[in-house]
C-alpha cells in the first residue's frame, strides 16, 4: 500500500470518524440558521468541506477513492450553483430577480425565511463541493493518466 | 427591460454550470451551450441598444431609501446606461464570434467542457462588472472574470502557459488588492459602497483630500493594471498569446476594456472626480503605453506577441483621449475602445487560423498564405487595415477623432505624438501582411489548406462590422457612442453627466 493510501494512526482515524458527523451537522446548522446568526451557506460549506478533507486525510486515499469521486463532486457543485440560480430566478414571479417568492413564516425561526434557507443550502452545496473538488484535484494531481491534449487532469 | 438586467449575468452562469453538470454525461453539449448563451446575450444586448434602454434593477426588490440626510441605495443596484449598454453589446458580439470560432478550433477532448465553464464565467464576470452599481459588486465580478481568465490562459497546461498564467495571477491579484484597498478607504470614510451614494458623499466633502487622492491613485493603479497600461503591462504580452486563440480574442478584445477602461470611466468621474492631476497621470500612462507598446512590438516575430504589444499601445490612445477631459475626448476614447475590441478580436482569431494553416505563429515561418487560405487572409488583411488606421475602416475614424479631440483640447504636441504612434502601427502591420500573406510560399507550406468555415466566418463578420462601423459612424454608430460619452461627460464640461447618473440610480426602483 502506498504511503498516502494508509492513512494516519488508529487514534486519529477513530477521532476523525467520531467527529465527522458532528462537523457535517454543524456545517449544515450554520447554513440553516444563516439568516438568524452569524454564518450562512459559505461558512457552512467551508465547515462541511473541512470535515470531509479531515476524514480523507485521516483514513487515507484508499485505492484512489478521491480521484474516483471527483466527477461526482463537481456535478454536485454545479447542481448547487444551478439551484441557487433557479431559486433566484423564481424571484421574478414575485417581481424582481432574487426577490423572496415563498411565504414567510414566524420571524426568528429556521422556517421564518424559507427563501433564504434554500439559498443558503444551495450555497452550502456549491461551496462545500467546490472546496472538496479543489482538494480532490490536488490529491489526484499526477495520479491520473494525462488526457490527450492537456486539460483538467493535469491542471 | 430593467427587471431582466440580471439575465446578462444569469444566462452565462446558467450555461457555464450546465456545462459542468453535463461534463461526463454530454461533453459535446458544452460548445453548443456556449454558442447558445452568447447568442442569447447578443439578442438581449442588441434589443437594449436598439431601443436605447436605460434603467436600474435592484436585486431582491430592494431599492432606494430616504433618510433625513437624503436618499441612499439599500441592496444591490444594477445600472444600465449608455456606457454599459455599448460595452454589453461589444461583449456579446465578440463573445459570439469567439464561441463560434471555438467550435472547430478546439478539438473535442477531456478538458473541453471545463473550457466552456470558464468561458461562460468570464463573460458573466465581465457583464456583471459592466452593470454593477456599487464598488463591491464591481470588485467581485472583476475577480470572477480575472480568475476565469487565469484558468483559461493556463488551459493548455504547458510550461510556458502555466508560467504566463502564474505571472498574470500574481499581477492580477496585486491589482485587485489595490482596487479593494481603494474601496476600503472610501467605505471607511463614507460608509457607502454604491457609486451614486459615494458620488453624493464625496462631492459633499465627506472624504478629506488625502484619502480621496489615495483612493483615486489606488484605482488608477489597479484598473491601470487591468488595462495593461505601461508600466503595468508586464503580464499581457505573456498571458494573451498563451491562451487559445478565442480566449486571446476575449482577453485583448474585451477584458482589458471592461475591467480596465470601462471601470476607469465609471469609477473615476462618478466617485472620485477627474481633476487635472488625475488626468495628467492618465495622460502620462497613455503616452507611455502608446509608444512603448508599439516600439516593443517592432522587435517581435511571434504574431500573437505583436498583437499583444499592440493592445498595450492602442489602450494608450484610449487613455490619452479620455484624459483630455472634454466630451469629444471621452467619445473618441470610447469609440476607439469599441473599435479596438472589434478589430483586435478579429486579429487574434485570425492568428489562430493562421497558426492552424501554417503550423507556426512565427512570421518568419509564414509567407504567401493568401493563395493557400484566401478567406482567412482576407479577414486578417481587413483587421490589419482597421488597426493601422486606413480609411474607410473604423480605426481611421476613431484615431482621427482622437487627434481632433486632442487638438481642440489644446494639446497639439500630444496629437503629434499620437499621429506618430499611428504611423508606427501602420509600419508593423505592413510588415505582418508582407511576411505572412504575400511573398514566396515556403516549400514546407505547399500542402497548407484553408480552415473550416466556422473559423473564418466569425472573423469576416467582425471585419464587416469594422467596415460598417467605419462607414456608418456619423449616422448609426454616433448615437451609440454619443450616448455612452453622455453617460461619462457633459458637452459643456460641467458635472451634468455625473448628476444624471446619481439621479438615475436614486430615482429608480421601488421605494
Amino acid at each position: 500500500m502506498r504511503r498516502d493510501e494508509e492513512g494516519l494512526s488508529e487514534i486519529v482515524r477513530t477521532v476523525a470518524r467520531e467527529t465527522l458527523a458532528v462537523i457535517l451537522v454543524y456545517g449544515l446548522g450554520l447554513a440553516f440558521y444563516g439568516h438568524l446568526t452569524p454564518g450562512g451557506g459559505f461558512p457552512g460549506g467551508v465547515c462541511a468541506a473541512c470535515g470531509l478533507v479531515m476524514a480523507v486525510l485521516a483514513s487515507g486515499n484508499r485505492s484512489g477513492f478521491v480521484a474516483a469521486i471527483r466527477g461526482r463532486v463537481a456535478a454536485l457543485e454545479a447542481f448547487g450553483a444551478l439551484g441557487y440560480l433557479g431559486v433566484a430566478a423564481l424571484g421574478w414571479t414575485a417581481g424582481q430577480f432574487m426577490q423572496s417568492s415563498l411565504p414567510r413564516g414566524t420571524p426568528f425561526t429556521p422556517e421564518g425565511a424559507p427563501f433564504l434557507v434554500i439559498l443558503n443550502l444551495a450555497v452550502l452545496l456549491k461551496v462545500g463541493a467546490g472546496l472538496f473538488a479543489g482538494f480532490a484535484a490536488l490529491v489526484a494531481f499526477g495520479r491520473e493518466a494525462p488526457p490527450a491534449g492537456g486539460g483538467e487532469g493535469r491542471a | 427591460m430593467e427587471r431582466f438586467l440580471p439575465l446578462f449575468t444569469a444566462v452565462p452562469l446558467l450555461a457555464g454550470f450546465a456545462c459542468l453538470l453535463l461534463k461526463r454525461a454530454a461533453p459535446r453539449a458544452a460548445p453548443a451551450l456556449s454558442v447558445a448563451s452568447m447568442a442569447t446575450l447578443l439578442l438581449l444586448a442588441s434589443a437594449a441598444a436598439i431601443r436605447g434602454e436605460e434603467g436600474v434593477a435592484f436585486a431582491g426588490g430592494w431599492g432606494v431609501r430616504s433618510s433625513g440626510e437624503g436618499s441612499f441605495v439599500a441592496g444591490i443596484a444594477l445600472v444600465l446606461d449608455g456606457l454599459s449598454r455599448l460595452f454589453l453589446l461589444l461583449v456579446a458580439v465578440v463573445g459570439t464570434a469567439s464561441a463560434v470560432f471555438a467550435l472547430r478550433y478546439l478539438a473535442p477532448e477531456e478538458g473541453l467542457p471545463l473550457f466552456h465553464v470558464l468561458f461562460n464565467l468570464l463573460v458573466a464576470g465581465m457583464n456583471g462588472a459592466l452593470l454593477a452599481g456599487d464598488l463591491f459588486n464591481l470588485y467581485v465580478f472583476l475577480e470572477v472574470a480575472s480568475l476565469a481568465s487565469v484558468g483559461l490562459v493556463a488551459w493548455r497546461t504547458g510550461g510556458a502557459e502555466v508560467e504566463a498564467a502564474l505571472k498574470y495571477l500574481v499581477l492580477g491579484t496585486l491589482s485587485s488588492a489595490a482596487i479593494l484597498l481603494g474601496i476600503t478607504v472610501l467605505y471607511a470614510a463614507t460608509g457607502f459602497l454604491n457609486m451614486a451614494d459615494l458620488s453624493v458623499a464625496v462631492s459633499g466633502g465627506a472624504v478629506p483630500r488625502v484619502p480621496l487622492l489615495l483612493a483615486a491613485g489606488l484605482f488608477v493603479a489597479g484598473f491601470g493594471m487591468k488595462t495593461a497600461a505601461m508600466p503595468f503591462h508586464a503580464w499581457l504580452p505573456d498571458a494573451h498569446p498563451s491562451a487559445p486563440a478565442p480566449i486571446s480574442a476575449m482577453l485583448s478584445g474585451l477584458l482589458i476594456k471592461t475591467l480596465g477602461i470601462y471601470a476607469l470611466l465609471r469609477v473615476l468621474p462618478v466617485v472620485t472626480g477627474m481633476d487635472g492631476d488625475l488626468r495628467a497621470v492618465l495622460t502620462a500612462l497613455g503616452l507611455l503605453s502608446m509608444w512603448g507598446g508599439v516600439l516593443l512590438a517592432q522587435a517581435q516575430d511571434d504574431l500573437k506577441r505583436i498583437l499583444a504589444y499592440h493592445s498595450v499601445s492602442q489602450m494608450g490612445y484610449v487613455l490619452v483621449a479620455v484624459a483630455c477631459g472634454t466630451w469629444l475626448g471621452v467619445a473618441a476614447g470610447i469609440f476607439h475602445a469599441v473599435n479596438h475590441g472589434l478589430f483586435k478580436s478579429a486579429l487574434f482569431l485570425s492568428s489562430g487560423s493562421l497558426e492552424r494553416v501554417a503550423g507556426t505563429r512565427r512570421l518568419s515561418g509564414m509567407g504567401g498564405l493568401f493563395r493557400r487560405a484566401p478567406a482567412t487572409s482576407a479577414g486578417l488583411l481587413g483587421a490589419c487595415l482597421s488597426i493601422s488606421g486606413v480609411p474607410p475602416f473604423n480605426g481611421f475614424w476613431s484615431k482621427l477623432l482622437i487627434l481632433v479631440a486632442l487638438l481642440s483640447a489644446g494639446q497639439p504636441a500630444m496629437a503629434g505624438l499620437a499621429a506618430g504612434a499611428a504611423l508606427m502601427t501602420l509600419v508593423t502591420f505592413v510588415k505582418v501582411q508582407r511576411k505572412a500573406l504575400f511573398g514566396p510560399l515556403p516549400a514546407r507550406l505547399e500542402g497548407a489548406r484553408e480552415v473550416p468555415a466556422s473559423m473564418f466566418l466569425p472573423v469576416l463578420a467582425l471585419v464587416l462590422l469594422c467596415l460598417a462601423s467605419g462607414l456608418l459612424w456619423p449616422a448609426g454608430v454616433d448615437g451609440l457612442v454619443g450616448s455612452a460619452a453622455d453617460a461619462v461627460a457633459s458637452p459643456d464640461g460641467g458635472p451634468g453627466a455625473v448628476r444624471a447618473y446619481v439621479e438615475r440610480v436614486h430615482g429608480g426602483g421601488p421605494r
